[in-house]
C-alpha cells in the first residue's frame, strides 16, 4: 500500500475556496439544526419523540430518502464527479445499471426475508440461515470494510476542511474525525435518519445550482458537448483523453471499463457492475438495509428501496454533469486530463476528486458557496456515522456478544458500543491515508466491494432459492469468493496500487469488475459442490429464511392490495423500471 | 393522555425540512438582492436570488403538508430502547425489543 500523508499534504495550503461570513453561517445553521435533532433525541422530551424514535416507525418516503441519502455520501458525490470528469457520461452505469435494478431487486425480491425473519443486523440473518462459519466471516469482513470505507469518507472529508481552511491534511483528518465522533455520540439511529433526510434535501438544493450554472457558462448540454468534443481532439496522445465518442453515449462505456472491445465492455458493465457488484452491494449491504428495517410496516420495508430509486436516477444529473462541465471548464481539471500534474488541490497536487471542489470555486457567488460546502459537510459526515454506526452494531452484537462475551448487561454492551465507536473513529484516521494514496477513490471502493460483497450476494441468493445449501457450503464459498477476488487484484494491473503485479491485462475499474465476477462464480462453484457432499440443515429450521420453506403470505403486506395502486409495490416498482430504461436509451 | 390527537408538530420530519430550507432561502435571497451578485462567476445570473426563492417555494411546500396531513402521534406509544448502534442517547436499560 502507498503510504500517503505526503510531504506535500503536510505543508498548510492556501485555502481553495474562498468563503465568508454568509457561507459559515449557513453551514453553522446546518450543524445547529442536526445537533437540534441530536438534542430532541437525547433528551426525549416528549412521547411524540419517543413515538419516532422506536424502531419500526418511520413512512416509506423517510426510510427510501435515508435509504440512498445513506449512499450519497463520499462514494456518490466526490468519486462519481471525479468520474465524470476522467471518463464522461458512461459514468451513469453506476446509477442507471448499478443501483436501480439491484435497490427494485432489493425492495421485491430480498427484502421480505430481511424484514420477516426481525434480525437486527444482516449477519445475523447469515448467522441463522447458515449458522456460525457463515456469520464469523460476514461479520468479520463486513466489520473491517466498514473502517475502510469510513476512512474513505473521512479522508474526503477532510480533504473538504482543508480546502475550506487550509489546514494540513492531517490536522483537517483529525478536526474532522473529532466531529464526526461528536455527531455520532447524539442521537440513535432514527435520529440519524432524520438527518439524512435533511442532508438529502440540502444537497440537492445545492447540487442542483451548481450544475445549472455550470451548464449555463459552458452554453448549455449543446455547448458541454461541443466542447468536451473539442477538448478530446486537441487532447495529447499521451494523456490517453477517451474519444469524446465514448464520453458523450453511456454505451457501450469502454473509456469506463478499459476494454478494448466493445461488446466485452457491455458484458463487464452488465454483469460486472450491474449484477455481480451492484446487487452485491444493495442488496446484502446492512448500512443501507438497516434503513428499510425502521419502516413500520413490510410494505413500507419494501417500497424503501423503490421509493429510493426514483430520486437516485436523477442523482447523476447533478452529480456526474458538474464533474464533466469541470473537465472543460476548470483550468486545473482541464489540465490534469491532458496529462499535466497541476499544484493546488486539496492534498497538494490537484486530483479528479477535486473536481467539485474546484467547479465550486469557479461559478458559485458567496451564499450559494456556503450551501454548497454545508451539502457536502453533511454528506462525508453522515457516510463515516453510517459506517461507524453499522461496524458498532455488527461488532457489540454480532462479534463481542455472540463470541467474546456472552449474557452480559445491557449496559456493559453499551459501554462496548461506545469504545467501539472511539477505536472505529481513531482506525478510520488511519485507513483514511491509504485512501489518500489512490488517485481514484472509486477504484479503491470498487475494489473493496469485489472482495466483500460480491460473493456475499451469491451465498445469499443461492441460500434463499436453495435449501438444499449446508452451512459448511456458506462460509467455504463465501471464504473462496472472496480469496479469488484478491488473487485477481493482484494479477491484475493496477487494481492494488503499485502492489498489484500486471499479469492480467486489466486496469481501472475493468479490473474491479472481472475481480467482482470472479469471485461471484467461484462462491457459486464452491457453494454447489461443497453442499453436494456436506449435510443441510432441517427444513424446520429454515422458515423465513428460504423461499420454498416460507408460506408466500408471511412475505407480502396483506393489507397492501386494498392500498391505491401508487402505494403498492410492484407497480411503482415496474415504473421506476420503465423509467430507467427510458433513461438508458436517452443517453 | 388526552383525547383529542396529538399531532408531531416541531419533530415532524417536514417542518425540520421546511424550517432550514425557508432559513436558507431567507438568507439567499437577500444575498442575492443586497450582497455581491458575482456576475462573471456566474455567467450573468443572479443565482443567489433565483435559488433563494426556489428554496423559499419548496420551504412553504413542506410546510403546508406537514399541515394539511399531520403526522398523528398513538396515545400509547412504546417506551424507546436505548440504541447500543450509537453510544448515546443514554436512558435507563431496559429489555430490548424482540430480535
Amino acid at each position: 500500500m502507498p503510504s500517503t500523508l505526503a510531504p506535500v499534504a503536510l505543508a498548510a495550503a492556501e485555502p481553495l475556496i474562498d468563503a465568508n461570513v454568509v457561507d459559515y453561517l449557513i453551514v453553522a445553521l446546518y450543524f445547529a439544526f442536526v445537533m437540534g435533532i441530536g438534542l430532541a433525541a437525547r433528551r426525549a422530551v416528549s412521547d411524540s419523540i419517543d413515538f419516532f424514535l422506536s424502531g419500526r416507525s418511520l413512512p416509506a418516503w423517510v426510510t427510501g430518502l435515508a435509504f440512498i441519502s445513506a449512499n450519497l455520501g463520499a462514494v456518490e458525490i466526490m468519486g462519481m464527479s471525479a468520474n465524470g470528469a476522467q471518463y464522461g457520461l458512461p459514468t451513469v452505469h453506476y446509477f442507471w445499471v448499478g443501483a436501480i435494478p439491484a435497490m427494485l431487486f432489493l425492495g421485491i425480491v430480498m427484502m421480505p426475508f430481511y424484514y420477516g425473519s426481525k434480525v437486527r443486523s444482516v449477519p445475523e440473518f447469515m448467522f441463522r440461515r447458515f449458522g456460525t462459519g457463515a456469520h464469523l466471516v460476514n461479520a468479520i469482513s463486513f466489520a473491517i470494510a466498514q473502517l475502510l470505507i469510513a476512512g474513505v469518507n473521512l479522508f474526503l472529508l477532510g480533504s473538504i476542511v482543508q480546502a475550506l481552511l487550509g489546514w494540513p491534511l492531517w490536522v483537517a483528518l483529525i478536526v474532522a474525525a473529532a466531529i464526526v465522533l461528536s455527531y455520532i455520540t447524539l442521537g440513535g439511529l432514527s435520529a440519524a435518519i432524520y438527518n439524512e433526510v435533511l442532508q438529502f434535501f440540502v444537497i440537492v438544493a445545492s447540487l442542483l445550482p451548481l450544475t445549472l450554472i455550470g451548464l449555463h457558462r459552458v452554453g448549455g448540454y449543446g455547448g458541454l458537448k461541443d466542447k468536451i468534443t473539442a477538448f478530446a481532439e486537441a487532447a495529447p496522445a499521451k494523456a490517453e483523453v477517451a474519444p469524446a465518442a465514448q464520453q458523450l453515449e453511456s454505451w457501450p462505456g469502454q473509456a469506463l471499463t478499459g476494454f478494448d472491445s466493445g461488446f466485452l465492455s457491455v458484458i463487464g458493465i452488465v454483469f460486472g457492475l450491474g449484477f455481480v457488484l451492484s446487487f452485491g452491494y444493495w442488496t446484502t449491504n446492512f448500512v443501507e438495509v438497516q434503513r428499510a428495517m425502521a419502516s413500520n410496516s413490510i410494505s413500507s420495508a419494501r417500497k424503501t428501496p423503490i421509493i429510493g430509486a426514483f430520486p437516485k436516477m436523477f442523482v447523476p444529473f447533478i452529480v456526474i454533469l458538474p464533474g464533466m462541465v469541470a473537465a472543460v471548464l476548470v483550468k486545473e481539471i482541464m489540465d490534469l486530463k491532458n496529462g499535466g500534474t497541476p499544484t493546488g488541490g486539496a492534498s497538494g497536487d490537484v486530483k479528479y476528486n477535486d473536481a467539485l471542489l474546484l467547479l465550486m470555486r469557479d461559478v458559485l457567488p458567496n451564499g450559494l458557496l456556503g450551501l454548497a460546502i454545508a451539502g457536502l459537510l453533511a454528506a462525508f459526515m453522515a457516510g463515516m456515522a453510517a459506517n461507524i454506526s453499522a461496524f458498532n452494531t455488527v461488532f457489540s452484537y454480532d462479534l463481542w456478544e455472540r463470541y467474546i462475551r456472552k449474557d452480559r448487561s445491557d449496559d456493559y454492551y453499551l459501554r462496548i458500543g461506545r469504545l467501539a465507536t472511539v477505536a472505529a473513529t481513531i482506525i478510520a484516521i488511519f485507513t483514511a491515508s491509504i485512501a489518500g494514496g489512490f488517485s481514484n477513490i472509486m477504484d479503491y471502493l470498487q475494489t473493496l466491494f469485489g472482495f466483500f460483497n460480491a460473493p456475499l450476494f451469491a451465498t445469499f441468493i443461492l441460500g434463499m432459492f436453495w435449501k438444499r445449501m449446508t452451512p459448511t457450503a456458506g462460509w467455504t464459498g463465501l471464504v473462496a469468493g472472496t480469496l479469488s477476488a484478491v488473487l485477481v487484484a493482484f494479477l491484475s494491473k493496477d487494481a492494488f496500487g503499485t502492489a498489484s503485479l500486471g499479469v492480467i491485462p486489466l486496469e481501472g475499474q475493468g479490473a474491479s469488475f472481472v475481480a467482482a465476477s470472479t469471485a461471484f462464480v467461484v462462491d457459486i462453484i464452491v457453494s454447489v459442490a461443497v453442499s453436494l457432499v456436506t449435510t443441510p440443515k432441517p427444513a424446520s429450521e429454515l422458515k423465513g429464511l428460504v423461499y420454498s420453506e416460507t408460506p408466500k403470505e408471511d412475505l407480502v403486506d396483506p393489507d397492501e392490495a386494498a392500498r391505491p395502486w401508487f402505494q403498492r409495490t410492484i407497480p411503482l416498482a415496474v415504473i421506476a423500471g420503465v423509467l430507467v430504461l427510458i433513461l438508458n436509451v436517452a443517453f | 393522555m388526552a383525547d383529542t390527537k396529538k399531532t408531531a408538530g416541531a419533530f415532524d420530519i417536514r417542518n425540520f425540512i421546511g424550517m432550514l430550507l425557508g432559513l436558507y432561502g431567507i438568507i439567499l435571497t437577500l444575498m442575492g438582492l443586497f450582497g455581491d451578485k458575482e456576475l462573471e462567476k456566474t455567467g450573468g445570473v443572479n443565482a443567489n436570488l433565483w435559488t433563494g426563492l426556489v428554496l423559499l417555494v419548496v420551504s412553504a411546500g413542506f410546510m403546508t403538508w406537514a399541515r394539511l396531513r399531520p403526522t398523528v402521534v398513538p396515545d400509547h406509544v412504546e417506551p424507546v430502547p436505548d440504541d447500543a448502534t450509537r453510544p448515546a442517547p443514554r436512558k435507563k436499560p431496559k429489555p430490548r425489543h424482540g430480535g
